[in-house]
């Protein structure tokens, strides 16, 4: 017969029922599968045993793909074939891979993601991600008896709306439901059951083996908010056993190494420092391939002095975290450890004394995000009580937009916003009788439309012919709870709309998405300027064309010829400063056509009132305007 | 004379199980009329102990089980067991005279 787990009270599921949920971890190097089962959440290992799964695939001709410690071999033998880091490239086109030459792939040129020539034909990093999901849905299933009805997959918080979308993608390619996209700190803190006490503010700090991530996150009435990320994509524990290798060829003084060679002592780096978060020594013995030994004495002390330049390294983006969410150092009620490299001491005792107090770190750090994750996806598939439920809050990497006259970006969404969120803004039309409008949705920092990402255009069509900047044109953002956006445009008077979801167009790094963050901070004078420039020039060109529909009207016969010649050089006076960039003088132009114009613009007013209430009796006006 | 009983280690897991979970008075053992073949398993935590039930004990574990549900289970023991990569616990259930494919439903 089936095996059965233990239910929570009152909450034993129907025989073929089993609400069978898990978290998944799909992680740079390592990804991990993790259910809750007899109200435990445990990671569920492979049949030898092992919780982790090498996030490697390797494609061969004619066979099925190869994923895991098995393809993690092959990887040095079969560079070509064998796919590692594929989360990088999630939602990436090759331009925004900036070490895209150190790979050793044969990159296929592709408009808007990344691929790969393999043995196996052209791959995505979204089918790649599928292999890796897909393997861990088959031993989620062999393991806890049953199809799965959906999982929760952790993302870093900074992932993007494009890089969510290929999560998204590559679980459905797997076959796999995704109740919840789960920022990663996010699931971490669950995993140390955070949700369940005192309301505060916590950091997590997360060193994996190639990135590093800061988030603050804080709790109030139960429900989780991320306050702010920082981090640094291109740092993690292999730096620091690449900072050991280099030491050890400095003492050695080894001429011309082989690559075994390297890699040999690469591994013995590597062995060194993981035995340094044991020992207060270690020694490190090795033969090269000419015959020639090594062995010397690496002390915590010497390693904790070799790795204090990378450890200061990632205290950086903590304290800019913590500036980003307005808060200091004694906000701090929680430092929540996460990812195998804060196994070392040295970690440990920075986080400690920059906090001032010890991280948590009872919980295996490279297991703590999947836990979470399955503890999340307990709740959503119904298997405990609502009144234990969580609901979870994110928020948005990057301000997102729709692009307003001169290429000016107007946020309606800032960033940091939490997430679900909605806002709408009004704008309208430009010209006079205009009866389509482009949105542009835009995301980004900074004030230009050039400066920021494109995330999608459409139009919205059927707007009634009207004056300039009589339509009033409702333009709503909603971005849902896995950071998925749609945006929606209506004409309050017709009612017409036209809505787009954000599927986006891969292709912004994290790079990017720091470069960008970064930017919009340096360039904020810049931008300020361009902007003010912009304003006033959209402003004098909306002048020069209301007033030269009106001469063309009315100029003949509202105005003498003096008006008419000082209101035309009041105009041509304000077109040759329109083509400068002093905004100031364009403001002063503007202003004067403004004054020449105002006598003719009542006057206009007094003609066409007249005009309309010509030949009607008083009994008509009364009842039209009574 | 009425009994339920767990096999040693089932008692293991459970206790283990109660103690991960924090809290808990025992395990909730029961019948519930659905599923494919008349009767399914009802096999729960249990955070207390209502008036009419029967209380079991074995291997220090507490088995509760309500009246209605006993005569159906009655002289079972549970027992936990992997097959594979799967794990959990099953039902030695004298009582059933025949089950749905599975197991997971039954018929006394």
């Amino acid at each position: 017969m089936a095996l059965l787990q233990i239910s929570e009270p009152g909450l034993s599921t129907a025989p073929h029922q089993h609400r069978l949920a898990v978290g998944i971890d799909l992680g740079t190097t390592n990804s991990l599968v993790a259910s809750v089962r007899n109200g435990v959440a445990m990671v569920l290992n492979d049949a030898d045993g092992r919780a982790l799964l090498p996030s490697v695939v390797r494609y061969q001709v004619n066979a099925a793909p190869v994923v895991g410690y098995a393809a993690q071999h092959m990887q040095s033998r079969d560079p070509f074939n064998t796919i590692v880091s594929a989360k990088r490239f999630m939602g990436r086109a090759l331009a925004d891979i900036a070490d895209a030459a150190s790979y050793p792939y044969h990159f296929a040129d592709a408009p808007s993601m990344v691929q790969w020539r393999t043995a196996a034909g052209v791959k995505n990093a979204v089918e790649v991600s599928a292999e890796i999901l897909s393997v861990l849905r088959t031993r989620a299933e062999l393991t806890l008896g049953g199809v799965l009805m959906g999982a929760v997959i952790t993302v870093p918080a900074y992932f993007d709306d494009a890089q969510r979308q290929a999560t998204k993608d590559a679980a459905q390619l797997a076959g796999i439901h995704v109740l919840r996209l789960l920022n990663e700190p996010t699931a971490a803190a669950i995993a140390y059951g955070l949700d369940n006490a005192a309301e505060g503010v916590y950091a997590v700090y997360d060193l994996g083996g190639g990135t590093f991530d800061i988030s603050v996150l804080r709790l109030s009435h139960g429900v989780f908010e991320v306050l702010s990320t920082n981090g640094d994509s291109a740092l993690g524990g292999d730096d620091f056993d690449q900072r050991l290798f280099c030491w050890i060829l400095e003492q050695a003084r080894f001429p011309d190494l082989t690559p075994e060679d390297n890699r040999l002592l690469l591994t013995h780096a590597r062995a060194a420092k993981e035995a340094l978060t044991e020992y207060p020594e270690v020694s490190i013995t090795a033969v090269l391939a000419s015959g020639l030994t090594i062995d010397m004495v690496l002390t915590a002390e010497k390693f904790n002095e070799l790795t204090a330049a990378l450890v200061n390294k990632t205290l950086q983006p903590v304290r800019k975290a913590l500036r980003d969410a307005r808060l200091s150092i004694e906000d701090i009620c929680g430092v929540v450890m996460v990812g195998g490299a804060t196994r070392m001491p040295c970690i440990q005792a920075a986080v400690a004394s920059l906090f001032g107090q010890p991280p948590l770190t009872n919980l295996d750090p490279d297991k703590v995000v999947a836990l979470g994750a399955a503890m999340q996806a307990n709740v959503l598939a119904g298997n405990r009580q609502d009144e234990e439920d969580w609901l979870l809050l994110d928020v948005t990497p990057l301000s997102l937009g729709i692009e307003t006259m001169g290429g000016l970006v107007e946020k309606i969404i800032p960033r940091n916003t939490t997430l679900p969120v909605a806002r709408a803004q009004e704008f309208t039309t430009h010209k006079d009788g205009q009866t389509a409008m482009s949105i542009h949705v835009l995301q980004g920092e900074r004030e230009l439309v050039t400066d920021c990402r494109s995330l999608a255009r459409f139009e919205l069509r059927g707007i009634p012919p009207m004056v300039a900047g009589a339509a009033r044109i409702r333009v709503s953002f909603q971005v849902d709870a896995d950071g998925l956006l749609s945006v929606a445009a209506q004409e309050m008077q017709s009612g017409v709309q036209a809505a787009v979801t954000v599927k986006p167009t891969y292709g912004l790094g994290d790079e990017d998405i720091a470069k960008m963050l970064q930017a919009g901070n340096t360039f904020a004078r810049e931008d300020m300027a361009a902007r003010a420039l912009q304003e006033v020039r959209v402003d004098a060109g909306r002048l020069i064309d209301a007033t030269q529909t009106a001469l063309e009207e009315d100029g003949t016969n509202l105005l003498s010829s003096d008006d008419y010649a000082n209101i035309l050089a009041a105009m041509q006076a304000l077109g040759e400063v329109l083509l400068g960039t002093d905004h100031l003088a364009i403001k002063a132009a503007t202003e004067k056509l403004n004054q020449a114009t105002t006598e003719f613009a009542a006057r206009r007013m007094d003609t066409h009132v007249r005009q309309a209430l010509a030949g009607q009796n008083l009994d008509e006006i009364s009842s039209k305007f009574g | 004379m009425m009994s339920i009983t767990l096999t040693e280690s089932a008692a293991q897991r459970v206790a283990d199980f109660i103690a991960k979970r924090g809290k808990g008075v025992g395990l909730r053992l029961g019948v519930r009329t659905s599923g494919c073949s008349g009767m399914a398993y009802k096999l729960e935590f249990a955070d207390h102990i209502e008036a009419d039930d029967l209380v079991f004990t074995d291997h220090g574990v507490s088995v509760l089980v309500d009246p209605k549900s006993l005569p159906y289970i009655d002289g079972m023991e549970l027992d936990f067991t992997r097959e594979g990569l799967n794990e959990g616990f099953k039902f030695n259930n004298p009582n059933v005279k025949d089950a749905c494919g599975c197991g997971e439903s039954f018929n006394v």
